[in-house]
């Protein structure tokens, strides 16, 4: 039994006019303890929402169905009420923003002791005291807890909110674009920070990016997320050494390496919308390798390989036949095709 | 309109000179005064400045594409706001065409900004929501007296959408910002920008805001406008990676100073900056197998209120010398490495 297992999570928000937006359409994937996790994919692929739904922390309009397992317990099980005897206790959640994330007019000290006395873990001396060791993890020294959030610089601000996750001693930390807002070389200090938490105290760690590099070096699995779905998981070396996914492939090319020589391909098109039925493959319009099946039936997620599973019609072909079909496409050239989103005829394509 | 004789405007048989630069930057320097507080001004505290830029020289060719790399607060877009006379420069000079731009006033300035355009780094908030694409490319041309009639106008709007890859440009007339994606709504500030046809296009951080898929589409677009030869462009990003792949030549600063400046594959192949160094190891690689060993730099860039004395990047060097402590360095040629490769390090 894993640490973490989301079963088939939907996500619908309500908009007050026209349907429902299909944000996570049955995602699923599980994590071990110690484990660190990559989420990744384009803005409004799902990724924020499906771990907001972890959180229980999803705005009044959103409804969903699914299981999320915790230790085996189904957190979901009683809607909102049960998430919260949860929520920051097992699963805990660094934001973005540090500084959205944190109550400006109260000082860091008592933010963090905040959770404890809440979930009873503990109260007045013995929570401040916490907190100060908490900070101290973090590598913050413990006197910062008498500052107030616009007194640190933003790098010791995700600290402090990387301090405030871990106030009740959740068993999985739930990061969403942790250092999006940081400068590399913060960045890699946060990184190096995360990575120790998940090595040192054994925390569950998911991250949520659009940064592959990040991913790629922090994480052991990853899952690729396009359009609300999962459209490949697996070990990170596999996704960029053997992707099976023309997504995964070319969210790669898009991205510039230090060192690679490569010509930096961009993925032309956007994402569809999601308050639509989708028929076929969603990726289709923005695909370099579709062929006959892909503007019908839905693929389904599929193991290649050990551990590694991918949501794509070329991975049931015999080797050969995919070899082919593999970047025959002009990229963006399926876009102009009728009966998708008005969006994409008019893609990025230059 | 009568015609107007504009002192600092380079004649025109100057601005064809392939000799001179299309920007060159000496000796640059922007200070802000910090505000004092009450008691400060009542005891006589001395007038504390941020040097934000403090003797920055660089030059720029058409058909260029230069990256100043750095962290936040190392004084990269004070730059920008300089060159473009957004701020005041606090000493040195700016040489647009081989004219000095430094001392002009603000009013000699305008016709000379249609040369220096910006693109700045969030298209969700460089678009103003209620104009229409047409007006928002259109607007600059208003502003600066270009095209006869509306008509006139509109076929340089169209003709500007198309160089910046927004095809056909028809469909994109009557969208609002809020139609458009990301990437599409940053083409429409670039179009913004060519459609004054101008020399210099400062890009600050073009594609940060914009998701990875359509990063490169928007970068391939400045590349090719910049290697049409016509224009020089100023990318200013935190990104390493892109400006190995996109810039000539990039300059990393740091607290206010260029400290490495080269063509780009030599300075992230070959760094001599310890600072440069850093940098590029922290950049996470793309593939997992490739090790990645950040050597971490500890704190956060100092306050350029207090510019640490000697070389400014001693008090977090990890290979600092004594000498470091007494010698500030100025950039000079590194031996063994490619043409043009300038460090200021006195261990480089």
């Amino acid at each position: 039994m894993s640490l973490l297992e989301v079963h088939d999570l939907h996500v619908w928000f309500d908009l007050p006019q026209g349907p429902p937006v299909h944000a996570a359409a049955g995602v699923s994937f599980d994590l071990g303890a110690g484990e660190r996790f990559g989420l990744v994919g384009e803005s409004g692929c799902g990724k924020t929402t499906t771990i907001l739904a972890l959180m229980g922390l999803l705005p009044p309009n959103a409804s969903l169905a699914g299981e999320v397992l915790v230790d085996g317990h189904n957190i979901l099980a009683g809607g909102e009420d049960s998430v919260r005897g949860h929520r920051w206790k097992d699963l805990a959640m660094v934001f973005q923003g540090a500084m959205n994330a944190m109550n400006p007019v109260k000082k860091i000290g008592w933010q963090i002791a905040e959770p404890m006395a809440f979930h009873g873990v503990a109260q007045g001396a013995a929570a401040r005291r916490r907190a100060g060791e908490l900070l101290e993890l973090v590598g913050i020294p413990a006197a910062a807890a008498e500052r107030y959030p616009h007194e640190l610089s933003g790098g010791m601000r995700q600290r402090a909110s990387i301090a405030m996750a871990l106030a009740c001693q959740p068993k999985i930390l739930l990061a969403d674009e942790p250092t999006t807002a940081l400068d590399v070389m913060v960045q890699a200090q946060i990184l190096e920070l995360l990575t120790g938490l998940s090595d040192n105290l054994g925390l569950a760690l998911v991250l949520v990016t659009h940064d592959l590099p990040v991913v790629a070096q922090v994480c052991d699995r990853a899952a690729v997320m396009y359009a609300g779905e999962i459209v490949e998981a697996g070990p990170v070396e596999e996704l960029y050494h053997a992707p099976s996914h023309p997504y995964t492939r070319l969210l790669f090319a898009a991205t510039p390496d230090l060192y690679g020589e490569e010509e930096v391909v961009s993925i032309p098109g956007a994402p569809p919308r999601l308050d639509r039925e989708i028929t076929g493959c969603p990726f289709r319009p923005r695909c370099d390798s579709y062929f006959d099946p892909c503007a019908q039936d839905h693929p389904v997620l599929t193991l290649v390989a050990p551990g590694h599973r991918a949501a794509c019609h070329l991975t049931g072909l015999p080797a050969g036949e995919r070899a082919a079909l593999e970047g025959s496409r002009p990229l963006g050239g399926g876009s102009a095709d009728p009966g998708q989103s008005p969006d994409l005829v008019a893609g990025d394509a230059p | 309109m009568t015609a107007r004789t504009v002192p600092g405007r380079p004649a025109p048989d100057q601005e064809q000179r392939a000799d001179v630069p299309l920007l060159e930057v000496e000796n640059l320097k922007t200070y802000y005064p910090l505000r004092l507080g009450l008691t400060q001004r009542v005891t006589g505290a001395r007038r504390v400045w941020v040097h934000a830029v403090d003797g920055v020289s660089f030059s720029l060719a058409r058909g260029e594409m230069l990256a100043l790399v750095g962290e936040s607060g190392c004084g990269k877009t004070s730059t920008a706001q300089t060159i473009l006379r957004m701020v005041d420069p606090t000493a040195g000079t700016v040489r647009l065409n081989g004219t000095d731009i430094t001392g002009l006033s603000q009013q000699q300035m305008r016709p000379l900004r249609r040369k220096l355009q910006m693109i700045y780094q969030d298209p969700y908030e460089s678009l103003d929501p209620r104009f229409r694409v047409q007006a928002a490319v259109e607007e600059p041309m208003l502003v600066h007296g270009i095209g006869e009639s509306r008509a006139a106008r509109r076929d340089l709007v169209v003709a500007a959408l198309e160089r910046a890859g927004l095809s056909p440009a028809e469909q994109y007339l009557g969208r609002f910002p809020h139609e458009l994606s990301g990437g599409q709504r940053q083409r429409v500030t670039i179009a913004a920008a060519l459609v004054l046809s101008p020399d210099l296009l400062l890009a600050d951080e073009p594609v940060s805001m914009l998701d990875v898929s359509v990063r490169a589409g928007v970068l391939s677009l400045l590349d090719g406008l910049r290697r049409g030869g016509d224009l020089g462009i100023l990318m200013i990003t935190h990104d390493l990676s892109t400006a190995a792949h996109f810039a000539d030549r990039i300059a990393v600063m740091y607290l206010g100073r260029i400290v490495e400046q080269g063509p780009a594959k030599s300075v992230v192949r070959n760094p001599q900056h310890p600072y440069t160094k850093a940098l590029l190891s922290v950049v996470p690689k793309r593939d997992p197998r490739e090790r990645f060993a950040p050597q971490i730099l500890q704190g956060e860039t100092p306050n350029p209120v207090d510019v640490p004395g000697g070389c400014r990047f001693q008090p977090r060097c990890p290979v600092a010398v004594d000498a470091c402590l007494h010698e500030d360095p100025a950039l000079r040629a590194i031996a063994g490495t490619a043409p043009g490769h300038q460090a200021a390090c006195i261990l480089a």
